[in-house]
């Protein structure tokens, strides 16, 4: 049995965690064939080689399948798709747009955000915001499959799988990419990060959002914010942690001025430690937390971002 | 242009989940039931841009049990022209999963030639994420999907994507799917008198079966249960008690 795994390749380069976690799930499905597609997908190729437990790596490079379009990239998995049981990815943000695609063009049903594996045909996924767990068994005869990387440890590296070219498939021009706007940060990155200190409304300002971001710099954390927190315009949508955000399953979470709305314990409740810094007693955020701090956070966090390190 | 969105019953997002004794499910018997959110944000798009001048039509569609009614007349209400319902299920319990509602929603494109489909990029009941993609794939068009941002400029939509990274700004070919995102607008409520009006606007029954789309799920639920609680944590008096709790733990 074969699996082809989607790697994420951002503007060239391979997001090692993301596709060393999606390895990791795939691995008990079969031997684990990567594809790295992109404008330019060579160096990402070489990287996914050395992953463990990858048995060969296909790279293709077409402008058609720079920026991950969905059109173009899904299109080139199909090509490929005869030759594989599972076709799966991590559950990014890219392979959420491209993998529906890809399965209702085989006919078959996407099972997404897959965060443990029974079987080769039975899966486990968090329903409801993570409410509630369902396990799946699929009766179609191709798997498609986004992994939730928040469930899987990475793969290791020192593997030397053989790396082949293929060719795009046709364009179908549908769509064309005009301009990425990322924020560079030299922080960690958000879903794979040691620690994640998270502001929410409370927090008041996207100003006052330094006091996060000063307290993440000391830890050496990523920095999320809560659904209010990004509608109101303190910080950016992709520190958004939540059922519609990211997932993130850190060693230490610290949720300051977070009510605790199930929206968003759905993206951060298996953190292994939870710290909640809030000055309301009642909110939800302290019934999922390990140590509660009921406090005026404009005190409380400054005071810890003194007293750590 | 006329617009298609495609509506999606679901528990309220307020609700409290209560998982089912026996493993089967959720429990959706006597709870609150709302339109999912995102599909909010879909209609809200869609009559801002008839405001604009930039569609003519707004039709509303909804799969799944007669109660999408309700759903529907929220829509109606909101703003929206028309209504079609499919009926496709008689149990509230029962979940469409999404192919089968892109296989019905890709007969209704047919029949109603949409210049544009706008739906929420995902139901927050099974959080599949998957309806919109999977039509486009089925029509072979373009999609827009995660969209904060949408401008329509002739024959192409130009589309803002909330993604991992930031932002991407991407142009489609029309017609297009575009799935819509939270930051895209902020939905209206419908008002007294267009509640009341909405109870006068089309609403057209269908069936599955009417649209020759066999809606038999592809995934068998093996079982549905409460995730792993969290052990019960502690309140620490001060930011001192804290540090030395969390020294303790090693997690510092």
């Amino acid at each position: 049995m074969a699996v082809l795994l989607l790697a994420e390749v951002n503007n060239g380069e391979l997001a090692l965690d993301a596709t060393a976690k999606a390895v990791t799930a795939a691995k008990s499905l079969g031997d684990v064939t990567v594809l790295a597609a992109g404008g330019t997908a060579a160096a990402a190729g070489e990287a996914a080689a050395k992953i463990d437990g990858v048995a060969k790596v296909l790279v293709a490079e077409d402008a058609s399948l720079g920026h991950r379009l969905a059109e173009s990239t899904a299109a080139l998995i199909v090509s490929l798709a005869g030759d594989y049981e599972h076709i799966v990815a991590p559950a990014t943000t890219d392979a959420k747009n491209v993998m529906p695609r890809v399965a209702a063009l085989l006919d078959v049903m996407v099972i997404s955000d897959a965060s443990g594996v029974v079987d080769a045909n039975t899966f486990e996924r968090p329903i409801y915001a993570g409410n509630a767990v369902q396990t799946v068994k699929s009766n179609d005869a191709k798997k498609v499959i986004t992994f939730r990387t928040s469930t899987f440890d990475a793969a290791g590296e020192g593997g030397s799988a053989s790396v082949e070219t293929v060719s795009a498939a046709d364009n179908p021009g549908l769509s064309e990419w005009v301009e990425d706007k990322v924020a560079e940060s030299d922080r960690p990155e958000l879903t794979s990060a040691g620690v994640v200190v998270s502001g929410g409304r409370g927090v008041g300002s996207e100003e006052d959002f330094k006091l996060i971001e000063a307290l993440a710099d000391k830890l050496n954390a990523a920095v999320g914010a809560s659904r209010a927190a990004v509608d109101s315009g303190y910080a950016p949508n992709d520190w958004q942690v939540g059922q519609t955000g990211k997932v993130v399953a850190p060693e230490l979470y610290i949720a300051v001025g977070i009510s605790g709305a199930i929206q968003h314990l759905a993206g951060m409740k298996d953190s292994k430690i939870i710290v909640a810094i809030n000055k309301d007693e009642e909110a939800p955020i302290f019934q999922v937390a390990d140590f509660g701090l009921v406090a005026d956070l404009f005190e409380a966090v400054p005071a810890l971002t003194e007293k750590l390190g | 242009m006329k617009v298609l969105v495609p509506v999606k019953r679901v528990i309220d997002y307020n609700v409290k989940v209560r998982v089912k004794a026996d493993g089967s499910g959720v429990d959706l018997a006597n709870v609150k039931m709302s339109m999912n959110p995102f599909d909010e944000i879909a209609v809200e798009e869609a009559i801002r841009l008839k405001e604009a001048g930039k569609a003519d039509e707004i039709v509303v569609v909804s799969i799944g049990v007669k109660q999408a009614q309700e759903t529907l007349r929220t829509a109606l209400a909101m703003g929206a022209d028309r209504a079609i319902l499919v009926n496709a299920a008689d149990d509230v319990h029962t979940d469409i999963e999404p192919l089968a509602v892109a296989k019905i929603l890709a007969k209704v494109v047919e029949e109603e030639q949409p210049g544009l489909v706008l739906a929420g990029k995902q139901a927050i009941d099974n959080d599949m994420n998957a309806t919109g993609q999977m039509l486009s794939a089925l029509l072979g068009w373009s999609q827009g999907t995660f969209a904060s941002e949408l401008d329509i400029e002739g024959d192409k939509a130009v589309v803002t994507r909330e993604v991992d990274g930031g932002l991407q700004t991407i142009k489609v070919s029309m017609p297009a799917i575009v799935t819509v995102d939270l930051r895209l607008n902020e939905p209206r409520y419908a008002s007294l008198p267009n509640i009341m009006k909405a109870k006068k606007k089309p609403l057209d029954e269908k069936t599955a079966a009417d649209y020759g789309v066999d809606v038999t799920p592809r995934l068998e639920i093996v079982s549905t249960t409460e995730p792993a609680a969290r052990d019960a944590g502690i309140i620490v008096g001060s930011v001192d008690e804290l540090v030395e709790k969390l020294k303790e733990a090693g997690a510092v």
